[in-house]
C-alpha cells in the first residue's frame, strides 16, 4: 500500500509541478509575434518572440556562421544588433572586446527576441545558402588527408570568391554540429565543392568526412569569409599553407590563372616529412603551363634514410624569407596553424606588405 | 528547538552554523563564482532568495502532504523536484517582469538548481524540526551566510590576483586553504548564539 501511495503521489506532485511550469510557461514565455528588422527595412520578418535571434534567423534561411551550434562557445555568430537586444549578457563578454561591444556587436545564439528588435547583417551573410550535396568521389591524398569532391544537388550552383568556406553539417550524438571547411575546387566549377579533410584523432567532422563513400549525402552552409582577391593584375599574390591548409589557397591559385594567365603568382607550403606532400605534381605542371606560376614545398622534419627531397628545407616562414625580394606590390593569403601564420605574417611586413592585404585563416 | 526564536536561528544560520563555512554545503558555485566581487553578489542574491523560498514550500509540503500520508521516507527526492521547479518558475518570472533583474542574476539562477546548500537548508530544518516561522528564518539566514562568505571570498580572490602565490598553489588550491582560514575564522562567533 505504502508502495503505491509513494509512487501516485510522488508522480502527483512531479505532475503538478510540471503541469505549473507548463501554465507558466504559455502565460510569461510567450512574447508574442515581434518584427525582425535586418539592414534597416531591407528584410523586414516578423518572429514569435522567445526565441534567440540566431534560431530566428536560421527558421528564415539567414545562415550566421556558427560552429557550435548555438551554445556560446565558438563565438562565430557576432552581428550588429542596433536596438532590442538588451544589454551585453556576461555568456557574450568573454567573446567580445570592448570595440565590438561599443559597436553593437552581438553573440546571435546569446540574444534572445523578446521585443521589435533591429540587425545588421553584412550583404555576404544574406546570400548564404544551405546545400545539399553528393559525394562524387572521394581520393586519399596522404596518411591523414582526403580530398572529398561533392556535387551540389539542391540548389545546383555555389556562387563564391576563391577562399571562401562552407560549414559542413557533422551529426553528432546530441544534435548535428557545423565545422568550416575552405572550398579548394576553383570558383569557375560552381557546381563542385571540394573539401581537404585532415583527419583529426576523436573530431566529429574529421571523422565523419572521412567515413563518406561515394553517392552519400552532404549538408553544408555557405559561403562564408573574407578573403577578397584583387583585382588589379600587377599585384602579385603571394599564398602560404602549411599541414593540410591548401584548400582555399588551390582555389585562389586555380581561379587566378583562369582570369589572368599572365599573373605573377607564389606558393609556399610547409610539409613535416615526404608523405606528407601532395597536390605538387599538380602545381608543378600549372607551373610548366604558366611561367609566372612559382610552387615551393619546404619539408621541416629532418630527411629519413630512404627519404629523396631535393626542395627547400626548414620551416616555411624562412623559404619565404629567402624567396622574396622585398619593395613589390603584393597580396598575401595565409593558412595554416596560428605559429605559421604569425611567423609568416612577421616575414611578409617585413617585406613591405601592408596588414590590410595579409588575409589568413588559423585552424 | 521550539523555544528559540526565529530570529537567533536567522542570527546563527549566518554566523555560527554558516552553512557553506561549517557544513561545507554549496562548495562548487562557492569556488567557481567567486573570482569577483559583482558576481558574487548575484548569485548570493539569488541563493537567499531561493533558498528562503524553497524552505517555506517545503515546510509546507512536508507537513501538510509528506507527514500526513506517511511518505517521509520520500522526502529528498521531493524537496529536489520543488526545488528544481521553483528555480525554473523563478526564472521565467523574472525574466518576463524584471527584464533587469533577470539581467543581473539570470545565469545564475539554473546554476542554483543544483546548489547543494539549497537542499541541506531544506533537511535541516527537517532534521532540527523547526516551526514554520523558525524554517523562514533559517532559510533567510542560511543564504544570507552563504551569501555573505562568497562575497568574502570573491573580494580575498580579487585582492590575491596581484599578489604573489608561489606557482603550486595557484588557483583552485590557494581557493581551498583560504576557504579554510575564513571558515577557522567563522569558528570566532562559536558561542555567540547556538543552535544545534
Amino acid at each position: 500500500m505504502v508502495y503505491l501511495l509513494s509512487v501516485l503521489s510522488f508522480a502527483g506532485l512531479t505532475t503538478a509541478l510540471a503541469a505549473l511550469l507548463m501554465v507558466a510557461e504559455r502565460w510569461l514565455v510567450n512574447y508574442g509575434v515581434c518584427k525582425l528588422d535586418i539592414n534597416a527595412g531591407e528584410k523586414p520578418l516578423e518572429v514569435d518572440g522567445g526565441r534567440t535571434l540566431l534560431s530566428s534567423l536560421y527558421a528564415n534561411e539567414i545562415f550566421i556562421p556558427s560552429a557550435c551550434g548555438g551554445k556560446g562557445t565558438c563565438g562565430h555568430c557576432k552581428i550588429i544588433v542596433t536596438s532590442g537586444g538588451g544589454p551585453v549578457l556576461p555568456t557574450e563578454t568573454p567573446y567580445l572586446s570592448r570595440k565590438e561591444i561599443r559597436a553593437n556587436l552581438r553573440l546571435a545564439c546569446q540574444v534572445k527576441i523578446r521585443e521589435d528588435i533591429y540587425v545588421r547583417i553584412p550583404e555576404d551573410l544574406l546570400d548564404v545558402r544551405m546545400f545539399t550535396s553528393t559525394v562524387q568521389g572521394v581520393r586519399e591524398l596522404t596518411h591523414d588527408i582526403k580530398e572529398i569532391r561533392l556535387r551540389l544537388d539542391e540548389p545546383s550552383e555555389i556562387s563564391h570568391r576563391p577562399g571562401q568556406y562552407v560549414q559542413v553539417q557533422a551529426p553528432a550524438p546530441d544534435e548535428p554540429v557545423f565545422r568550416a571547411y575552405s572550398i579548394s575546387s576553383p570558383v569557375y566549377e560552381p557546381d563542385i565543392v571540394e573539401l581537404v579533410v585532415k583527419l583529426v584523432p576523436g573530431g566529429i567532422a574529421s571523422t565523419y568526412l572521412h567515413s563518406l563513400k561515394t553517392s552519400d549525402t552532404v549538408h553544408f552552409t555557405g559561403p562564408f569569409g573574407e578573403f577578397r582577391l584583387n583585382d588589379d593584375p600587377s599585384v602579385e599574390v603571394i599564398c602560404i599553407g602549411g599541414g593540410c591548409g591548401m584548400a582555399p589557397i588551390r582555389n585562389i591559385i586555380y581561379t587566378l590563372y583562369k582570369r589572368w594567365p599572365d599573373r605573377s603568382c607564389r606558393l609556399f607550403f610547409g610539409c613535416r616529412t615526404t608523405r606528407d606532400i601532395f597536390y605538387l605534381n599538380q602545381f608543378e605542371e600549372l607551373a610548366r603551363k604558366h611561367p609566372s606560376f612559382h610552387v615551393v614545398y619546404a619539408l621541416s622534419d629532418k630527411l629519413g634514410k630512404d627519404e629523396k627531397w631535393d626542395g627547400e628545407t626548414g620551416f616555411v616562414h624562412l623559404s619565404v624569407d629567402k624567396h622574396l625580394e622585398p619593395g613589390v606590390r603584393r597580396q598575401a593569403f595565409l593558412c595554416g596553424p596560428p605559429p605559421m601564420i604569425e611567423a609568416v605574417t612577421r616575414v611578409l611586413q617585413d617585406k613591405g606588405i601592408p596588414p590590410n592585404d595579409i588575409f589568413y585563416d588559423e585552424f | 528547538m521550539s523555544e528559540t526564536s526565529a530570529l537567533v536561528i536567522l542570527i546563527a544560520a549566518i554566523f555560527t552554523n554558516n552553512i557553506l563555512l561549517t557544513n561545507f554545503l554549496g562548495m562548487c558555485s562557492f569556488i567557481a563564482c567567486s573570482g569577483q566581487i559583482r558576481t558574487a553578489v548575484g548569485l548570493g542574491t539569488a541563493v537567499t532568495f531561493v533558498m528562503t523560498a524553497t524552505t517555506i514550500l517545503n515546510f509546507a509540503i512536508y507537513h501538510f502532504i509528506l507527514i500526513p500520508l506517511g511518505l517521509d521516507h520520500l522526502t529528498f527526492i521531493v524537496f529536489i523536484a520543488v526545488i528544481a521547479a521553483f528555480v525554473q518558475f523563478v526564472e521565467m518570472f523574472v525574466e518576463r517582469f524584471s527584464p533587469k533583474l533577470y539581467f543581473a542574476l539570470g545565469i545564475f539562477l539554473p546554476l542554483i538548481t543544483v546548489n547543494c546548500a539549497i537542499l541541506g537548508a531544506s533537511l535541516f530544518m527537517v532534521i532540527r524540526n523547526y516551526t514554520f516561522v523558525q524554517s523562514a528564518g533559517f532559510g533567510f539566514g542560511a543564504g544570507l551566510g552563504w551569501a555573505v562568505a562568497i562575497i568574502l571570498m570573491a573580494g580575498l580572490r580579487q585582492k590575491m590576483a596581484y599578489s604573489n602565490i608561489p606557482q603550486p598553489f595557484q588557483g583552485v588550491p590557494i581557493a581551498m586553504i583560504v576557504t579554510c582560514v575564513l571558515a577557522m575564522a567563522f569558528m570566532g562567533f562559536a558561542g555567540m548564539v547556538s543552535i544545534q
